[in-house]
């Protein structure tokens, strides 16, 4: 099973965070990555802003982000130390049941992360020094909700090609601290 | 930080856009008046309604989801309150009542008094069969299931046919947890 390809990762330098406001992608864009993912696994959408390092093709990184955020689920919702019933590793848990994972950071990006009990599932990626995105996930949400899901052409559960949505989302991305 | 799910859906009701009851009655009412025209068997519309209902079901979870902001429901009995209480109200401007909880608390039945869709209709001798708010019971059915319940929705009682009240009885049939779509491992 190979996760990373070619010799790419010896080059991951850790660079500083950026400050918000200089990233260097769609101009003021301080956002790098948004992921959005059905129940089934299947990436509806994936945007980019500001990503100078690649690592994988999009199908793997896809595969690779959507596994992660589904066993990282199970098992905060596992280690929980305050939730009553035992279920056992490996059971499956329902979209929204457990108590819910939002975000986990590292030194060069903070990953954001919301699931609806419909198994939607939208990741943002951005700089570390961003703060609580679950009012920003929440209105991603109902911008998806308004462009895709009211959209008569758009089949339920294939890949978003909608351009009023996509120019929506930049924008509001764009305000995003 | 995430605003408290309200309990009914008064306050949401004030803030989605609506239509005029009428105009939503009138264009629901020429929907089915032409599915008859089409497809002549009572029975195959009744089951072309329940299809159509199961499409708007599973896009209508979403908005519901987002408008809403209700966390995941513990139990069934707690879903049937909130599609009683805050979803018909969002969506239809009417509340329902939740009575009839069998012993497991699987089954509950969902009493309309009032249902807009079917103001001033009256129902012909050649469609006594016709189970005209079958979109509903679609409806219900496909959104449950993208919330990971398998349903099974049927009408009890139903006005047109001279009962009282309207009355859908929905059953969950079982909960389906996700999982995990990968089954290759390369």
């Amino acid at each position: 099973m190979q996760f990373f390809g070619g010799s790419s990762v010896a080059e991951i330098a850790p660079s500083p965070a950026a400050p918000p406001g200089t990233a260097t992608g769609l101009a003021g864009n301080n956002a790098n990555m948004l992921y959005i993912f059905n129940r089934s696994g299947v990436c509806l959408l994936y945007r980019e802003w500001h990503r100078p390092l690649h690592t994988l093709d999009p199908q793997q990184d896809q595969k690779l982000m959507f596994g992660l955020l589904f066993s990282l689920r199970s098992f905060t919702a596992k280690m929980d130390p305050t939730s009553v019933d035992k279920g056992n590793l490996g059971v499956p848990l329902l979209p929204g049941q457990g108590c819910s994972f939002y975000s986990f950071r590292t030194n060069t990006y903070k990953l954001s992360f919301m699931e609806c009990p419909s198994g939607i599932k939208i990741i943002l990626v951005t700089h570390p020094k961003t703060g609580d995105m679950r009012e920003p996930l929440r209105y991603i949400y109902n911008i998806y909700v308004e462009y895709v899901i009211k959209n008569p052409l758009y089949v339920h559960g294939s890949p978003i090609k909608c351009e009023l949505f996509n120019t929506n989302l930049d924008q509001y991305v764009k305000t995003l601290v | 930080m995430a605003p408290l799910a309200p309990r009914t859906g008064d306050a949401i009701f004030a803030n989605v856009e609506r239509v005029n009851a009428e105009l939503f009655t009138l264009t629901y009412g020429a929907i089915v008046r032409q599915l008859l025209t089409d497809l002549e068997e009572v029975e195959e519309v009744n089951k072309e309604l329940d299809q159509m209902g199961y499409n708007i079901g599973v896009r209508l979870i979403d908005e519901f989801l987002a408008k809403s902001n209700v966390s995941r429901c513990v139990d069934f009995k707690e879903t049937a309150n909130v599609i009683a209480k805050v979803g018909f109200k969002m969506f239809l401007g009417v509340t329902a009542s939740v009575t009839n909880w069998d012993a497991e608390g699987t089954t509950c039945s969902l009493v309309l008094e009032d249902n807009p869709l079917v103001d001033f209709v009256e129902l012909p001798d050649t469609c006594q069969g016709l189970h005209y708010c079958n979109i509903l019971s679609g409806v219900i059915r496909g959104a449950l299931e993208m919330v990971s319940m398998k349903t099974e929705v049927a009408w009890v009682r139903d006005m047109l046919h001279g009962d009282d009240a309207y009355e859908l009885q929905v059953k969950l049939v079982k909960q389906v947890p996700e999982e995990y779509p990968y089954k290759e491992d390369d």
